[in-house]
């Protein structure tokens, strides 16, 4: 079977033109912390002693980590910031190009998520996002759209990859009742 | 603070093999607990009326990265703390409600050791409520492959998740 996220061959200039570039680069708001990693591990029971036990996790990770699952967690933006009036989205590419295609339903059809260096408490970390490729139009049970992948790139202080969250989107419009 | 630190060693594990199952009676703390851990605000996740009435819901619902969290905690309690995680993929099939019991159980799809050393276990596990599957989550995970090994200790082209 064909790879339904193929890229098309045929897309507006502007979409191409950004399939590989590096868009959106983020700076977190705020050094990872202890605290944070501790609320994150009680929500789920997390006993793991490397994140409750520093000399563990000295003995194993060389000092405390975060769990790798919330390398997004320290690129959710605070719930109200002072003068703030704009905010760029974590997935801003996948709504640009919901705008761009005129496309207003949109679904995730797959997250994959690769750890990479560990995170670690005090560490600075950025986002930057890469269009990986755009669909030809394609109907599926929620209607007629495109599949678009995009990689979502994070990095610590001094440029170390620590992970990579790849996501398929879906964006469509309803078939007429 | 003295915690045991025993982790699954790589030749212990075999195709075929099975996770302790997890079960967990879900509450409306779990789900907005689960969500401000990981930073969500948005009302679908704390807001019974908005999630029923704007949202269409029956329920205010647990977010996606809670359901990471959840996994890898279910995951890393069977391997140990040497279990290091190198790839989760997920696939999203329903939601998880207060109410809710959710069940978390794994499958050891397979084995292997790559070109640098280290040792590897694919996992598929499932989150399910009632039998019915939630969240596929399928997994790959380092296993330490002796005693003295330790997948942490990998860097740059040593590490290959």
């Amino acid at each position: 079977m064909s790879d339904p996220t193929a890229t098309d061959t045929d897309l507006p200039a502007e979409v191409a033109a950004s399939i590989g570039r590096v868009q959106y680069e983020i700076e977190g708001d705020f050094p990872v912390e202890q605290g944070y990693i501790a609320t994150s591990c009680a929500s789920v029971e997390n006993g793991n002693p490397l994140y409750w036990d520093p000399a563990v996790a000295e003995a194993i990770t060389g000092g405390p980590i975060a769990p790798p699952t919330m390398l997004s967690v320290w690129f959710r933006p605070h719930h109200w910031a002072p003068g703030r009036t704009t905010e760029v989205l974590p997935l801003q590419v996948h709504f640009d190009l919901k705008a761009a295609f005129d496309l207003p339903e949109a679904v995730m059809t797959d997250n994959t998520i690769v750890f990479h260096d560990p995170v670690r408490p005090g560490d600075c970390l950025k986002t930057r996002q890469i269009l990986r490729s755009v669909s030809g139009p394609k109907t599926t049970k929620l209607g007629t759209g495109r599949f678009w992948v995009i990689d979502v790139e994070y990095l610590n202080q001094r440029d170390e990859l620590v992970g990579v969250e790849t996501y398929t989107g879906f964006g469509y419009r309803r078939a007429a009742a | 603070m003295t915690t045991a630190t025993t982790s699954r060693l790589l030749g212990e594990v075999q195709a075929g093999d099975t996770l302790p199952e997890l079960g967990y009676d879900v509450t409306a703390t779990t789900i907005v607990l689960g969500a401000l851990a990981a930073r969500d605000w948005r009302p679908m996740h704390h807001d019974h009326d908005f999630a029923v009435n704007r949202n269409g819901t029956q329920d205010i619902f647990m977010n996606t990265p809670n359901q990471a969290a959840w996994f890898e905690r279910y995951v890393t309690d069977w391997t140990g703390p040497l279990g290091r995680l190198g790839r989760m993929q997920f696939r999203m099939k329903g939601s998880v409600f207060p109410g809710d019991h959710m069940v978390l159980s794994g499958t050891v799809q397979d084995v292997s050791t790559d070109a640098a050393g280290c040792g590897w276990a694919s996992l598929l596990v499932t989150l399910a409520v009632d039998g019915d599957t939630k969240t596929d989550c399928s997994v790959r995970v380092a296993l330490p492959t002796t005693a003295d090994d330790n997948p942490w200790a990998r860097r740059g082209e040593r590490w290959l998740p």
